[in-house]
Parts: C-alpha cells; structure tokens; sequence
C-alpha cells in the first residue's frame, strides 16, 4: 500500500479548497483586463496561485511516511470556540457582566483541570475586573447590564460609588506628584 | 559640513522625541507597556503578537503617540520577560530567548544565575541604546528614498518581503507560500477601493470594510496557541533558589563585551530585513558566537557568551525591525502587521509621509524605546522575584482570562458581533493549520498587505498601459524583484533547506 503523509495532503486540501470557493466567488465580478484590472482581476489570479500549491503539496504528500497528528482537545476547543460567540450573542442583549461571565464560565470548562469551585471563582473575579477596567476606566460604552439585567445597574452603581472616589482621589494625587515633579525639574 | 547639518537635524528630531516621550501619559503608558510586555514574556503560552492584538482596541481611545508607544513598550518588554524565564526555570517564555535558555540555564544551575540575568539585562539595554540611535540615523534617509517609490517600487518591495517572510518561516516552504496567498486573498475581502463592488462578503453588510483586522489576528494567533495549550497540559514546577549576588564580576564583564558588540551589530541589521525580528537574531547570534569561539565546547555548559550575544542580538533586531515599518508602511513581522493596524485605526496613513506629517509621533516612538529600555533595566533587576512566582499561576486560571479579554477587546473595535463569530471561525482555521504544520505569520503579513499590493499593482499597470515589462524596466523595482526571485530561489536550495531544517529544530 501506497503511504500517505495525511498532514500535507489534507494541508494541500484545504488550501485547493479555498482556492476553489474564491474562484467561485469571483464569478460575478467584472475580471476586466491587465491595463483596466477589474475588482476580480487580482483575486483570480491569486486563487489561482493558491489552487497551484495546493495540488503540487497534495501531489507532494503521496509516497512520503505518514505522521502522527496528535491529540486534540475536542471538549476544550469546542468550549473555546463557543465563547466567542456566546459574547458576540449577548452582548448587546444582557450587557458587559453577564456576556463576560458566560465567557469565563464556559471556557474555565476547557480545561480538564478545572474544577466548580475554580471555575465560579474566576467567573467573579474576572467579571468584576473587567467591568471596572473596561467599562469604568477606560470608559467602554457598554451598559454593565442590560435587558433582562438593566434593573441591576443602580445597585452596581451604588456598590461602585466608594470605589470610584477613592480610585479617582489616588489619580489625582499622582497627577499631583507629577506636576510637582515636573516643577522641580523645570520640565 | 553636510554631516554636522545632519548632526544638528539629528539632535533637534532626537529632542522633539524626547519631549513627546517625556510628556506623563506617554512615560505612564510606557511604562504600562514594558511591564504589560515582560509580564507577557514570563508567561508562557501567550506571545506578544497575541497580546498586542488584545490590547490594540484599548489603544484607540489614546493619542496616536502614546497608542504606539504603548504597543511598542509591550514588545520590547516581551524580550525581556521571555529571557528572564528562560535563565531561572529552562523555560522560554518567548521562542526569541529559546537560545538564552541553553546557557542561561546552565549558568543558573552553576549558581550564576544573577551574572546571567544581569548580562541579558545590560546586553539587551545596550543593543536597545544602539538600535535607538541607528533608528534615528537612518530613517530619515529611508524615508526619502521611499518619498522616490513609484507604484511598481512598492509592489516589488512587497513582493519581496513576502517570499522573505516564507523563506524564514518555518517547515515547509510551499506551505508558507500558500500561506502568505491565502493571507492576501482574505485581504481582499469587502469593497472594491475602485469600483466599489462587492468581494467576498458573501451577503454580509459587515464584511463590506473588510475582515476585521483584529478579529483576524486574536483567531489565528490567540485563540489557535490557546488551543494548542489545552493539547498537554503540565504543571510547572517552578523551583528557583534564591537569586544572591545579581552583578557579574570583572571576567565576565570581560568576557561579554564583544559578544554584545557583535550580538547588536547582527541582531541591527537581520531586524530590518523583512520577515526578520527578535527570533532570527537571537538564533544567528548563538550560531556565531559558538563558531568563532576558541572554546566551543564551553556552550551549553554555561558560557556567558551565550547569554550575550543571542540577548543583545534579540533586543536589537526587535527594535531595527521598525524601521520598514515607520519609513516605508512595510511590515517585517506580524507585530509590525499589527502597529501598522493600530496606525490605519487611529487615521494615519503609514509610509514615508509618517515622518514629515507627524513628527512628534514618528520621533516620539523613537525616542520611547530608549526611555522604555532604560525602565526595562531599572525594573527587571529588582522585580525578578515577582515574575518568577507569577509563573506559578496555572494555566487553568489564565486562559479563561485571556479569552475574555480577546472578546471585549475584539468587540470594542466596531461594536459588532459579527467580528466575534470570525474570531471563532479564524481560531478554527488557524488551529487546523497550525496542526498542518502552517505557519500563521505569513498569512497575516499577507492579509495586510494584500490590499496595498493589490492597490499599486493596479496603479503601476495603469500608468504603463498595461504592460507588465515596467516591474523590470524600472532599476529599483527590478533590483528588488531580483532580490525577491534569489531569495526564493536559494530557499529552495537542498543544502540551504537542510540548514534551515536545522536552525528551527533548535527552536522546537
């Protein structure tokens, strides 16, 4: 039997397939001519290309010894690559904290070390931080929470208050020191 | 006369940069910046380009020239970070202190390992010095070299700083390839800048700007090499002694000098190439150095040159690398990729004009990385015990983290959800071919220079009246064609092949 290198075929593949669906996609665009290139000219040409190597790295892998892939981490990528989504999908809905909360949750999964206890903590830890980074210090315009969570806001509000003062009056005294460093040096 | 007019130009755009660097938000963000970076590089398992695509939305809402000092800070930074590890616990946190490792760790066994730490410290500040300067000197010139660059000038110096991007990556030279096209066709999705027609958007208003740049690289880069993480997870057992007297003595003084000369001299100059940086001189300084060495036999035992030389080279190459960047619009690696985004985000065309339209931003940058590097020496020394016990924060507990803060970073770009599911859908990918054995840092120098490529090769062929012989009939365009065409041409030598197979086995 003929041996395969699984790798550089599937590689060589992929890429052929790429190539292949941009190709189909410039079916409905103008090519046009090398003087006037039309906004297919250049795409073609490089999915052409791409389609070039894909076949000669397909071509390649016949004959040469197969390798082993390794593991893949099925749970844990399909956790890690929900995340993002689940953010995309919530964010505008439920607001900052509970987007980012479903994030930590759902990825502290992906790991086969992670335990409950582990994964609530950092979903609060986390949550807490970013909301107070993101949204409060560098002023990212996204409610903490919203639609079904709005109400909450006037308690994270009141919870904050003391927070921000004093946060605020720490910045102020550095903005103090600075300038009265910068009077000393004369800068 | 001519050298002291331009040695008073000099001194006068060196100024300017020193007061922009010197204002508190840019020092602030600098020093956020290194810090953020050398935390980045003691931890394993996040890169700097990763991170500088994390942090990048962060950055919009600041001065264009603190945003890029800030970027900067973390890249440099990284360098330090990564060797920090790579001496106490064998452990390269940055695949450009893989090298250090070797010798680092030998002398750390030996119980040197502050005289080690303190020679990466004082090389890397002093390759960081030199670059500094060299920067200064020589992008001016470059800069009104590239003001003379038609539109086939810039497409032949993109070509060539693709192939040079495929020849330096690693494993197979056709992967890299179809890499680097896969990387412009995505760049090429959304509207036609001519006609105006629609690309590849496949229906979905939100493509019509294109893939989002940032969403593109925390998926290929972020989400991918956190994947890979979750393939083998280990503990890390850290045991360090406790690091007792940090300074080298008077032999090793000694010995490091020339190793450090010689460490910067070829980091400066592999830095600018385009496909170069940080890794590629850390690699070719080691080599050197244990060639010329009358005492070969002493590496990976512990010499100090070995320290030196791959520390001073890395730091230098780091920051030579943005001179295509700052003078041309041309990245030389994927963090330069990701600068030139954040300039085009915040409104400025990168290229030759960068220096005449914003000169407190081009020099301001320059003159940070001086300040940066100074802060890096006076922080890194004193903080070593910190960075070595945030390296007992498991991964379990970080990951989840840098997941999150991707999201909220990718989002705040367009306060669009569409972005995120290409995060999901650029991490499947990149994971996929990573696990094919493709490199992602061609593909995403191909993905922002797709556009531009495509922009002046259209332009050049307008102007010739579609007669394609002006790529050759042009002196520079043809020269660096030339150039493009041999490099690809000797990576595709067997012997050179071989080598090549050899120096990035060592990285692995």
């Amino acid at each position: 039997m003929m041996q395969v290198n699984t790798r550089d075929a599937a590689a060589g593949g992929i890429f052929i397939a790429i190539a292949a669906a941009f190709a189909l996609g410039t079916m409905d665009l103008t090519i046009g001519t090398a003087l006037r290139m039309g906004p297919g000219y250049f795409p073609l040409l490089l999915a052409g290309v791409l389609g070039l190597l894909g076949v000669i790295i397909l071509l390649k892998s016949f004959g040469r010894p197969s390798v082993e892939i390794g593991t893949v981490p099925w749970r844990g990528a399909a956790l890690i690559l929900i995340s993002p989504i689940v953010f995309g999908l919530t964010i505008r809905w439920l607001g900052l904290a509970p987007s980012v909360a479903l994030v930590v949750a759902i990825s502290a999964f992906a790991s086969r070390r992670s335990t409950v206890k582990l994964a609530v903590a950092l979903t609060l830890a986390l949550t807490l931080f970013c909301v107070i980074v993101f949204q409060r210090w560098l002023g990212l315009p996204i409610p903490v929470f919203n639609g079904p969570f709005a109400p909450l806001n006037p308690y994270f509000d009141m919870a904050y208050a003391p927070f921000g003062a004093a946060f605020s009056a720490i910045g102020s005294a550095l903005a103090g020191v600075v300038a009265a460093l910068r009077g000393l040096f004369g800068a | 006369m001519d050298i002291l007019a331009t040695g008073q130009e000099l001194i006068a755009n060196l100024g300017l940069g020193f007061s922009t660097a010197a204002l508190p938000i840019n020092l602030g963000f600098c020093f956020v910046g290194v810090l953020l970076g050398t935390l980045i590089g003691v931890l394993p398992g996040i890169g700097p380009t990763a991170t500088i695509a994390m942090l990048l939305p962060i950055t919009f809402n600041f001065e264009p020239a603190t945003s890029l000092i800030m970027l900067a800070g973390i890249y440099y930074g990284a360098q330090y970070g990564g060797s920090t590890t790579a001496i106490l616990i064998n452990l390269p946190g940055e695949s450009s202190s893989a090298v250090t490792a070797i010798d680092g760790y030998q002398m750390a066994k030996q119980g040197r390992a502050g005289p080690a730490l303190a020679t990466a410290a004082l090389g890397s500040f002093f390759a960081g010095s030199v670059a500094t300067v060299l920067i200064a000197l020589f992008a001016p010139p470059l800069t009104e070299v590239a003001l003379k660059f038609g539109p086939a000038e810039y497409f032949s110096l993109m070509m060539l700083g693709l192939v040079a991007s495929v020849a330096l990556a690693s494993g197979s030279v056709l992967k890299a390839l179809a890499m680097v096209v896969l990387g412009l066709l995505l760049g090429l999705v959304g509207s036609d800048v001519n006609t105006g027609a629609q690309r590849f958007t496949m229906g979905f208003l939100e493509l019509a700007d294109g893939l989002n740049f940032v969403a593109v690289a925390v998926g290929v880069f972020g989400i991918a090499e956190i994947l890979r993480n979750l393939e083998n997870e280990t503990d890390r057992e850290v045991m360090v002694k406790k690091v007792t007297n940090l300074w080298p003595s008077k032999e090793d003084f000694k010995a490091m000098v020339a190793p450090v000369l010689r460490g910067t001299a070829l980091g400066s100059v592999l830095g600018i190439l385009p496909g170069g940086g940080a890794v590629l001189s850390s690699f070719a300084a080691y080599t050197v150095e244990k060639r010329i060495s009358k005492t070969p036999e002493r590496f990976g035992k512990g010499a100090i040159e070995g320290v030196a030389a791959p520390e001073s080279a890395n730091n230098a190459g780091a920051q030579t690398s943005f001179i295509p960047m700052l003078t041309l619009g041309i990245p030389a690696n994927p963090v330069m990729a990701l600068m030139i985004g954040a300039m085009i985000i915040q409104g400025i065309q990168p290229g030759p004009n960068v220096a005449s339209e914003k000169p407190e931003l081009f020099w301001g940058l320059i003159a940070s990385m001086w300040v940066g590097n100074l802060m890096l020496v006076l922080l890194n020394l004193p903080l070593i015990g910190l960075w070595v016990r945030l390296l007992t924060v498991p991964y379990t507990m970080l990951f989840p983290a840098i997941l999150a803060f991707c999201a909220i970073g990718v989002y705040s770009v367009n306060s669009n959800a569409f972005d995120l599911f290409a995060v999901a859908a650029f991490g499947l990918l990149g994971y996929v071919l990573v696990k094919l054995e493709c490199e992602p840092a061609p593909l995403l120098l191909g993905f922002v220079l797709g556009p531009m490529l495509e922009e002046n090769l259209r332009r050049a062929m307008t102007i010739s009246r579609g007669d394609p012989s002006v790529f050759v009939t042009r002196p520079l365009s043809a020269t660096l064609l030339v150039l493009a065409v041999l490099v690809l041409v000797v990576t595709f030598l067997p012997s050179v092949r071989a080598k090549r197979d050899e120096v990035f086995q060592e990285d692995a």
